[in-house]
């Protein structure tokens, strides 16, 4: 036997490593101390404080807690600058206009990779599926009708390429939770395979004559003053971010990103959590593709390649932690805007664009290290 | 006294080697019972099966008198019996009162509920409650379970464990890890529960913890109970000879 008791505390997170764990026994003794110290500052402080204040404490604190808060720093101080330097370009509706219609599509992405993220996995394959999509919805369309097709087709497209990505996302998260492949071999394979099975599709050739009512509205039509790719983008951002931060399929994926082995304990069905969790990811990835599709009259299946280490980067540049168990959909919202406005200030400085790349990897970089900092930190052994 | 729960020639076997060989074990009502061994006397396999984690391949288990088949840790848990895993079976990166009601979520009434939302403020009202009554103190409710002490996370997992169980809770080796003052803490925790009438089932290597907070102490060696003990009339020799069998005539069960 001795099977559960030779197993020692491995500490409670993926995160917390052995080393820390050893040299616990060692410091708790003073960290103790110092714990009993806090604690008898808390008992004789009184307390007398209405309400108000103590939950605007609590929110304050947390504010400091989340890496977003800094992020969003970032994203003023950039907006700021560029604003000031170039005025009568950069701050203008028709400028941000075109920033945001631009983002809306790596937006949509970016919410379902947060969840994946969070779950402490991973999800290579939203580019390809993103085009697979695409691909599906103009193939539906153009082969029940027309470029003059009527709204009946176009649903039936829309419906086709959002039921693809949901099954790539399915397939994903089935292999990662049931099958046990790490996530980031499981969505290489199927970023290979989806755009590899749309190029087989079109024989390689962009599917041209998409329905103009679909291009025409959510493609390049506005609701007051304001592109429907932005709006859908921005719906999809708030249903994402509520779900994620006051549900309980949010907290689960929270906790299943922490600790999957407490999650399971607790009863939490882990594996069907992880497959609808990519599955959500797939969907909007369709979704983003029918966007996509909608925007450029074509599926555009060579412009998509970055697009999963877009998302990716986005989410963590928000704050989202690659090991799991942290994260939220805002901070995603301005991860996506950071590399959008660099890009967008630098072409109109004059500056070469591709200088947008070297400081995105940059703050990428920093972002993971200062999560890395936070981490070793926050978790005690 | 009707014993709460019980295990009566459990068998447990693992491929060649055998675990479990005819196992006893009892657990009164409102008991700080400890369950000692040496490693591999078949602690944390007993532990398993009676808290539904592992089936025994003989034996029976009677809860309140009347046999029970524990299949899975729910079963268990829908009678009362929790269990306070040893690597702390805890989210980290959320708060007290979220790991507290892990998977077992409260939602919000009505259409809100419906669609899944979650009751924060009375998971929160509820986990400062269930802190409170065990004196567990967290200078902010709010922060991430890996933010705290070990001392701290250990007694969240077993506030969370008896927020559920009104029984039997399990705890291994719940101090394990911890230094001196928070061992401490610990125990005071283990003994509030009992007073407020749940089991515990206090698994350990520690013998001068064991009697401080123990009510009754059994015995297990290579598979079997060898002895029964009230701790106050036992002491540390005489429970280390009967792990160790060199006091094989004990108080035998």
């Amino acid at each position: 036997m001795s099977l559960g008791e030779t197993t020692t505390d491995t500490g409670p997170g993926p995160g917390d490593d052995a080393a820390a764990t050893t040299t616990s026994t060692a410091k708790s003794a003073g960290e103790a101390a110092s714990s009993a110290d806090v604690k008898d500052e808390t008992v004789t402080a009184p307390d007398p404080r209405p309400d108000l204040s103590d939950t605007a404490r609590r929110l304050a604190r947390r504010l400091v807690r989340t890496n977003s808060a800094w992020t969003f720093l970032v994203l003023l101080v950039l907006m700021t600058a560029f604003s000031i330097m170039k005025p009568a370009h950069f701050p203008t509706t028709f400028n941000l206009r075109n920033v945001a219609t631009d983002a809306a599509v790596l937006l949509i992405i970016g919410v379902g990779m947060t969840y994946v993220v969070i779950t402490a996995g991973i999800d290579l394959s939203v580019g390809s599926v993103l085009v697979f999509s695409g691909v599906v919805a103009a193939k539906t369309m153009t082969g029940i009708s027309d470029v003059d097709a009527g709204w009946g087709p176009i649903l039936l497209g829309l419906l086709a390429g959002l039921a693809a990505g949901a099954a790539w996302g399915a397939l994903n998260g089935f292999l990662v939770a049931k099958a046990k492949v790490p996530a980031l071999i499981v969505t290489l394979g199927s970023l290979g395979m989806a755009l590899g099975l749309a190029q087989v599709m079109t024989e390689g050739q962009d599917v041209r004559g998409v329905p103009t009512r679909l291009s025409d509205t959510i493609g390049n039509g506005r609701v007051l003053g304001v592109p429907w790719l932005v709006v859908i983008a921005l719906l999809v951002t708030v249903l994402g971010a509520l779900a994620l931060a006051t549900t309980r399929f949010g907290r689960r994926t929270y906790a299943i990103g922490s600790n999957a082995e407490a999650a399971r304990r607790a009863g939490i069905p882990v594996e069907l959590h992880l497959i609808k969790v990519y599955a959500l990811c797939g969907l909007l990835a369709g979704l983003a593709g029918i966007l996509s599709l909608a925007r450029f009259t074509t599926t555009t299946i060579g412009g998509h390649t970055n697009d999963s280490l877009g998302a990716i980067a986005a989410v963590v540049l928000g704050g989202t932690s690659l090991f799991g168990g942290v994260g939220t959909i805002v901070g995603t919202l301005i991860g996506v805007f950071i590399p959008a406005i660099l890009q967008n200030g630098f072409i109109i400085l004059g500056v070469q664009p591709y200088w947008q790349s070297v400081a995105v990897g940059g703050v990428l970089i920093a972002a993971v290290y200062a999560d890395q900092l936070r981490r070793r930190a926050t978790q005690r052994a | 006294m009707q014993p709460l729960l019980e295990g009566r020639g459990l068998v447990k076997r693992f491929g060649q080697v055998q675990a479990l060989r005819g196992a006893d074990f009892t657990v009164f009502p409102g008991e700080v019972v400890a369950l000692i061994g040496d490693n591999g006397a078949g602690k944390s396999t007993l532990t398993k099966v009676l808290a539904g984690a592992a089936r025994p391949d003989e034996g029976g288990i009677l809860f309140e008198g009347a046999p029970v088949t524990l299949e899975r840790p729910t079963d268990a848990q829908r009678l009362g019996i929790e269990t306070v895993y040893q690597d702390l079976a805890l989210a980290p990166d959320l708060d007290g009162a979220a790991n507290l009601f892990l998977g077992r979520e409260l939602l919000r009434r009505g259409l809100a509920g419906r669609l899944g939302v979650l009751d924060k403020a009375a998971m929160r009202r509820r986990a400062v409650d269930a802190f409170a009554r065990l004196g567990v103190e967290l200078q902010d409710i709010d922060a991430p379970i890996g933010t705290l002490s070990g001392g701290q996370r250990q007694s969240v997992a077993i506030a969370r464990a008896v927020a559920w169980a009104d029984k039997v809770v399990f705890m291994d080796e719940p101090t394990a890890a911890l230094g001196v003052l928070q061992r401490g803490r610990v125990l005071d925790v283990v003994r509030k529960v009992r007073d407020a009438g749940t089991s515990v089932v206090l698994i350990s290597h520690n013998m001068p913890e064991v009697l401080s907070v123990a009510d009754r102490v059994e015995v297990l060696r290579l598979g079997q109970r060898v002895a029964t003990f009230t701790a106050a009339d036992t002491s540390v020799e005489e429970l280390v000879g009967a792990m160790t069998g060199a006091l094989d005539e004990g108080r035998a069960a």
